[in-house]
Formats: C-alpha cells, sequence, structure tokens
C-alpha cells in the first residue's frame, strides 16, 4: 500500500497541476464579533488548514462537531453559512482563487463544478416539487446539457445508486421515497450536473446502520465510475474508512493529523487520532442473571387509532435490577413506542406491565409520585429535553424538589453533589442550556434522571446526537453510576457498538416484533437469526475491506430500503 | 443585557416618543394651563398666546384637553390590554396544555366571537350594557383576548411537543407548573410583541368609539371626541381638529417601530 501511495504521488508530480482540482491553504475563518456567543472578540472557526484534493481521489475530513469540518466544506464552495467569512489563505478550484470571484462568479461554480450533499436530505429537498425536476435542476440552470439529456443521465445515476425502479422514480415527490432513498437521490443531484468536486456533508449519519450501508456502497461506486473528487465529511471513522483515499483529522479548527486512510486507522502518529481508532474499547463483561426482575412486560400489543394500527405486537421481555437490557432494532422497529407505553404516555391495548412484582396503572394520570419517580427517562436530543429558560440548578433541582420536598440549601447541596457525580463542577449550577456542550447537555439530563433516585432509567438512544469520544465518556459514567446506584437501564438504540459495550441481556426488534431475546453474549453470538445478523454485519468496522464484505455476505434486505 | 448603542435608529425614536407620551399621561394635571373641563373662552378661538391650539366647540383650550386626552385613552387602553391579555394568554395556555375537549371548547367559543365584526359587536354589546368607562374597558377586552388566545394557543402549542414538557408531564407536575414555569418563559418574546400591536388596536378602537360617540363621555378629555367635536373647523381650512388625530398616529408608529425591532430580535433573524 505504502508502495502504491508513492507511486500514485509520483503520477502525480507528472501530472503537474493538472490534477490538483482543489488547493486550500492556510485557510483561516472567522465568525463576526456581533455572531459569536462570547461577543466582542471574533471567534476563529478554522485556522491554518491545508488540503488538496486531486482528480478521482476521495478526501475525508473527520472530527467532533465543532471542529470545522463542515465549514472548510462549505468554505470551498466560497460559502459561509451565517455570515462567518474567510478571513486567510486561498482556495483554488480548477485554477481559479474563489476569494476573488464576484457573487456572480461564485453561482457559476456552484452547481456546475462543485456540488454539496446535505447531511438530512429530507431537509434538502423542496417538498412541493417532483424528484426529477430537482435532480436536473442545476443541470439546466448552468445550461450544461439540455433537459430530455439530464433526465436520461439521472436515470442512468438512479440505475448505478441502486434506487428501485429508476425509471419512474423522479415523478416521485420527496415524501414518497424513504429516507436511504432520498439520500441517494440527493446523490445523484450532485452527480447529474457532472462537477468535479462534490463535498458531501455526513450524508448516512442520520440513517440506520442497514440503510447507511447501502448508501455508502452507493455513493462510493458512483464515485469510482464517474472519477469525480470528493470531500467526505463525517465523524465516524469506520465510515470515511470505506470511501476516503486520505483522512484528515481536525479539532477546534486546526489540523490535527492528515496521511492516507491506511495510515490514520493502522498506524496513527497523535494521541487524539489514536483515541478516535480505538473509541469502542468500553469492556464491560456480563452480570450473571439474577431472577429478580424489576421490570417485567409480557403479551405487550399497543399501537394508534383505536387498534387499527399496531406499533408493538405481543412484546415480552424481563429487566433484572441493576442490569441494563438493550433493546435493538431500526427506525420503525417500535423501540420508542415501547419506551412511550412503559411511561404510561401511550396505554397499551393488551398486555401486562409489571414494576418490582407489583402491577403498573397503564395511564401516567394514574400512577402515583412514588411510582413516576423510579422510573426516569433520558431523551436522545438532550437541547430540546432541557428548558431553554431554566438554569441547571433549577433543571437538576426540580426533582428533588417535587419529590422529596426539599428547599433552600439542602437542595443546592444536593444539585452540587449531583454535578459532582457526573464529572461537571458546581459552577455549572448557573449556567443555561445554551451554554453547554453537546455531552455536557447529555451529563445534565441523566443528573435530573438520576436525581429522583430512580430504580429504572430509560435511556432513549441517549448516544447517537454526539460524537464518539463524547459518547464514549456518557456511556462509562453510565455504567459507574449503576455500579454506585444500582439502577437498571433500559436502553434503547440501534447501534450494536454500543450494546456489547454496556448491555447485559439484549432484546432484538423488527416490525413491532421481538425476534431474539436473551444474555449478550448469547444473542450477539451465531448462530444467528437472519435479521440479527444483517444488524450485525452493517455496524462499520474499522479496516478498508469492510464494506465489500459486508455486502456480499448479506442474506437479508433491509426494510428501510 | 441590551446595550443602547445596538438598538438601531427606528427603535431609538419610538422609544423616546412613548416615553414623552407616558410622561405626558402623568403630568397631564401640572403641565396644563387650564382644568380639564373649564370653559376658559368663547367657541372656536384662534390660536395665540393664551390659547396655544385655540378653543374647542365649548371654549375650552384644546391643548389642555390634548395634554389630559393622552392620561384617558392611554390609561384606559393600557388596562383593557392588560385584561385582554390575562384572559386571552390565560385561556390560550390552558387550551394548548390539556388539549382535547378543553381545547376544543374553548376554541369553537372563541371562533363565535371573532365571527362577528368586532366594532359592530362592540357597539351592540355597549348599548346592551350601557356607556360607562368599567363597562368599556371589559367589553373591549373581552373582544380583545380573542386575539390573544389564538396567537397564545398556537404558540404554546409548539412549545408542548418539546421533550423538555414531556419530561415535566412524566415527572408527575401539575398543570400550573407546565404553563407558568415551562410552557410561558418561552413564549413571553412573542407576547410582549403582540402586546404592543394590540395595545395599538385597542387605542385605535376606543378612539373610533369615542368619535361615534360610543367611547369615552364628555366632559372627560379623549382624542377620539376631540376629532369629532372640533370636525366642522376643518371646512374652514383649520388644522386643529387633525392634531388629536395625528396624537393617535404617532403613537401608533412610535410603538409599532419598537415592536418590529423586538419581534427581529426575538425571532433571531439577521440581517444577511
Amino acid at each position: 500500500m505504502s508502495e502504491r501511495g508513492k507511486m500514485s504521488t509520483e503520477q502525480c508530480a507528472g501530472i503537474a497541476t493538472a490534477g490538483e482540482l482543489l488547493t486550500i491553504e492556510n485557510l483561516r475563518i472567522e465568525a463576526p464579533a456581533s455572531n459569536s456567543v462570547r461577543g466582542g472578540v471574533p471567534s476563529i472557526l478554522v485556522d491554518d488548514v491545508s488540503l488538496s484534493v486531486r482528480r478521482g481521489r476521495v478526501m475525508g475530513l473527520i472530527g467532533e462537531s465543532g471542529a470545522g469540518k463542515s465549514t472548510i466544506g462549505l468554505a470551498s464552495m466560497g460559502y459561509g453559512r451565517g455570515g462567518i467569512k474567510i478571513t486567510g489563505g486561498s482556495v483554488v478550484v480548477n485554477g481559479r482563487d474563489i476569494r476573488k470571484l464576484s457573487k456572480a462568479g461564485l453561482r457559476k461554480l456552484r452547481g456546475k463544478e462543485i456540488c454539496y450533499v446535505a447531511q438530512s436530505a429530507a431537509a434538502a429537498f423542496n417538498p412541493a416539487k417532483r424528484l426529477m425536476d430537482q435532480v436536473v435542476e442545476a443541470a439546466l440552470m448552468h445550461g450544461v446539457s439540455s433537459r430530455a439529456d439530464a433526465e436520461a443521465r439521472a436515470v442512468i445515476l438512479f440505475k448505478k445508486l441502486g434506487l428501485p425502479d429508476p425509471e419512474k422514480i423522479g415523478r416521485r415527490f420527496p415524501h414518497q421515497v424513504s429516507g436511504g432513498q432520498l439520500q441517494r437521490v440527493m446523490t445523484a443531484m450532485a452527480l447529474c450536473s457532472e462537477p468535479d468536486l462534490i463535498v458531501f456533508d455526513e450524508p448516512t449519519t442520520a440513517l440506520d446502520v442497514t440503510t447507511q450501508i447501502d448508501v455508502l456502497a452507493a455513493i462510493r461506486d458512483a464515485m469510482r465510475e464517474t472519477s469525480v473528487a470528493a470531500i467526505y465529511i463525517t465523524h465516524d471513522l469506520a465510515v470515511v474508512a470505506q470511501v476516503a483515499d486520505e483522512i484528515m483529522v481536525l479539532r477546534g479548527g486546526k489540523m490535527v493529523e492528515q496521511g492516507t486512510t491506511r495510515q490514520i486507522i493502522h498506524h496513527p502518529r497523535q494521541d487524539y487520532t489514536k483515541a478516535l481508532v480505538a473509541v469502542h474499547d468500553i469492556q464491560h463483561p456480563e452480570k450473571p442473571a439474577a431472577a429478580s426482575p424489576i421490570l417485567a412486560i409480557d403479551r405487550l400489543t399497543a399501537g394508534y387509532g383505536n387498534g387499527t394500527i399496531k406499533v408493538l405486537e405481543d412484546v415480552a421481555l424481563v429487566l433484572e435490577k441493576a442490569h441494563t437490557l438493550a433493546i435493538v432494532g431500526e427506525s420503525g422497529s417500535g423501540k420508542s413506542t415501547l419506551a412511550r407505553v412503559i411511561t404510561g404516555l401511550l396505554p397499551p391495548m393488551s398486555g401486562s406491565l409489571k414494576f418490582d412484582g407489583k402491577a403498573l396503572p397503564a395511564r401516567l394520570a394514574e400512577r402515583s409520585k412514588n411510582e413516576l419517580r423510579q422510573l426516569q427517562m433520558i431523551y436522545q436530543m438532550a437541547d430540546v429535553a432541557m428548558n431553554p429558560r431554566q438554569t441547571v440548578a433549577t433543571i437538576i433541582g426540580r426533582p428533588i424538589e417535587f419529590y422529596f420536598g426539599i428547599k433552600g440549601d439542602e437542595r443546592d447541596r444536593r444539585v452540587a453533589k449531583l454535578l459532582d457525580q457526573i464529572e461537571l463542577g458546581k459552577e455549572f449550577a448557573n449556567r443555561y442550556p445554551s451554554e453547554l456542550s453537546g455531552g455536557q447537555k447529555q451529563r445534565i439530563c441523566i443528573a435530573r434522571a438520576l436525581a429522583a433516585k430512580p430504580r429504572i432509567i430509560i435511556c432513549d438512544e441517549v448516544t447517537s446526537a454526539l460524537d464518539p469520544l463524547v459518547s464514549n465518556g456518557i456511556l462509562k459514567l453510565l455504567l459507574q453510576l449503576q455500579k454506585e446506584e444500582e439502577i437498571a437501564y433500559l436502553f434503547i438504540t440501534h447501534d450494536l457498538a454500543t450494546v456489547s459495550s454496556i448491555a447485559d441481556s439484549v432484546v432484538v426488534m423488527h416490525r413491532g416484533r421481538v425476534v431474539r431475546s436473551g444474555a449478550k453474549s448469547q444473542v450477539l453470538n451465531p448462530p444467528f437469526d437472519p435479521y440479527t445478523e444483517l444488524l450485525l454485519s452493517s455496524v462499520p468496522q474499522l479496516n478498508e475491506g469492510w464494506l465489500d464484505g459486508a455486502i456480499a455476505s448479506r442474506r437479508m434486505q433491509p426494510a428501510g430500503n | 443585557m441590551i446595550k443602547l448603542r445596538d438598538i438601531p435608529l427606528s427603535a431609538k425614536f419610538g422609544i423616546i416618543v412613548i416615553i414623552m407620551y407616558v410622561l405626558t399621561a402623568i403630568f397631564a394635571a401640572q403641565l396644563a394651563p387650564y382644568g380639564e373641563a373649564d370653559i376658559v373662552a368663547t367657541p372656536f378661538e384662534a390660536w395665540s398666546s393664551q390659547f396655544w391650539l385655540g378653543t374647542d366647540n365649548l371654549g375650552r383650550d384644546m391643548f389642555t384637553r390634548l395634554l389630559f386626552g393622552a392620561r384617558n385613552t392611554l390609561g384606559i387602553a393600557f388596562v383593557t390590554t392588560v385584561i385582554a391579555f390575562a384572559l386571552g394568554a390565560t385561556g390560550g395556555l390552558v387550551a394548548a396544555t390539556f388539549g382535547g375537549w378543553t381545547d376544543q371548547i374553548l376554541s369553537r367559543f372563541v371562533d363565535v366571537l371573532m365571527s362577528i365584526p368586532q366594532l359592530i359587536f362592540a357597539l351592540l354589546l355597549l348599548s346592551i350594557f350601557g356607556i360607562s368607562i368599567p363597562s368599556l374597558i371589559l367589553v373591549i377586552a373581552v373582544l380583545d383576548s380573542t386575539r390573544v388566545y389564538r396567537l397564545t394557543r398556537a404558540v404554546a402549542i409548539n412549545v408542548t411537543v418539546f421533550d423538555y414538557v414531556e419530561a415535566s408531564r412524566l415527572r408527575g407536575e401539575g398543570a400550573i407548573w407546565i404553563m407558568t414555569r415551562e410552557i410561558l418563559p418561552n413564549i413571553v418574546p412573542t407576547l410582549i410583541a403582540e402586546f404592543g400591536l394590540r395595545f395599538c388596536f385597542v387605542f385605535l378602537l376606543i378612539s373610533g368609539l369615542s368619535f361615534l360617540g360610543l367611547g369615552i363621555q364628555p366632559p372627560t378629555a379623549d382624542w377620539g371626541s376631540m376629532v369629532r367635536d372640533s370636525a366642522t373647523l376643518i371646512t374652514y381650512g383649520d388644522v386643529t381638529p387633525l392634531l388629536p388625530a395625528a396624537a393617535i398616529a404617532l403613537l401608533a408608529v412610535a410603538i409599532n417601530l419598537v415592536v418590529d425591532w423586538f419581534l427581529h430580535r426575538a425571532s433571531g433573524l439577521k440581517d444577511d
């Protein structure tokens, strides 16, 4: 590989600058003073970053949120979100410095020479227009080709990207195709005007693992066949390892390390990169089954609209005291509905719900304060799970006041102790949620649940919105707290890597039914049922050949495809 | 929190005008050269050093009545708007928090009230309950609270879908806590902006009713009835009757300038 790397460098030197499609040198991007949170001083978002992408190559940009990945990606199109500006360095595309281009010049460039694929395809499409109109729009606007030619090329691209019914899918509206399909249509849109460079901004982050693998394979194959250059932005090293030739690791707007994919994942030089590579290293030995269930669900059926739509059918599970039960499945499998039933927000149609041996009232309003206290919940999106107008002290202190009637100094003392337990200091008490980072927010939500001294905490995808390193910290904290406070977790997730780091037992759900359940060692080891195998094989692994192997060995097509 | 130099010029102008109106309303008795209802000269005197803006149809000093008019019209409009907001915002929050039947009953009742043109409905109710300042205030407040209800319900429902409201429900919090601590703080900016606009409308409605003879009754000075009383002068090319109207217009413009700025800030829009 190192030989191949050397060779291609020589080849490149041979063709000289003709191969250099995008060259960014000493890029510096700042947010103007009035927009920055602190006020007064302009904040530097990207500092002294240089990179170059040659034709037909893919550069992966990786880092946590706030690392400046998307900012660099957009800067290569001469765009700054929310008034941020390029204040230093140069961005040269096809031999032209885009910083010197006028607005009209930039418009000519965008959509023709450089295209952009956004993270949330659902939000990036116009819901009122048909897919085909949106896919060919850029090509028509720049006069690259006639409408008939552009549509013919779009159909070829749909085929290449593995979309079902490629001849007719263009006539559908965005809401008529699934999330994974929409993401591929967006890739087709980017490829349709035959650009030289495509910027992919976390194109698979919002997708299920089983869908991600298809989109990823489709993007990579299309890239190879059309030989355009690309910048691929993600926070998941295992994902970028599948598509990128080179990887740049960013942190806080600065470059940490740059190298070939193989070098970064096998021989990382910097400590930060090493931490990223070793991210799934939590070893959690499975606790022996104790046969003292805290929560037992039997023959549970639930749904909406007077029983016409059943989301859960005949679900049974048992959560042991101070254990972690992971509920795994893709979106639409009924995981979150199960959480709503357990919390009492959605009374079930039939089935029983037992808490500590006693039947738990089905409706929220019928439950006693003490029953409510013992069952707490942590949400996926920490930023909307906290009232933006309340301070951390109010957020954490309220359950203490509400359940235990403790006020004043004693309450403040308990808040400080909880903040200490979640590894934040007591100086956080006076902050508002907007003054916290994503990981800190989730920690505050954990503290709020903890304040009630619960016996069960339902964790609904608590780490899926976080960066790998941050979510690792959250998982370690949850395990630590379980040891200290003897809390049982009902851990809802789609991420099997998380499951193996935290769970004692696992329930796999598919279309509202339990397809497999048991101890972790039993569920995650063969012999598998087809669905569990599909899920397991779809989790990206940190080696370059994983994608091909996973695609080749599949026995079942994912539901969300 | 808000720096003085960050306020745009238009909003600064609006704030200064509003402050001047408020000061005039408070110190009307001290500033006015004569008593509110005193007949000090012959009717329709011209502008002079003794009667700065002349006299009206009964020979009362125009300038004095303009100052007292600020106190009466502004005071009544303010009290009315406060009551309208208390009623409307409470109803809207209750509808958003409980939903279901509560929401249906409240909303349909409000729909019925809103289906009748406001001015005609106000005339009708005033002729039933008689024309006094308390009934004027209550009738306009109830009619105006329907608009406040609609707005509050709409913005509050947007807030109730957030996880933090669900989290407080799961905690077992009562409706009062959810309404006042979880929802209200998040919709206050919108309500404050709406308060400014509603105040303008109430103020215009009162002036309109007064002009029609159903609002504030003589001898209490009021800008609406002042326009009517001296309206004949317009035919002689005298601008005096337009002065109370101009006072109304200036205040309406000033309030809207401030509200625009406030809404702009609250919505987080950026000039781009």
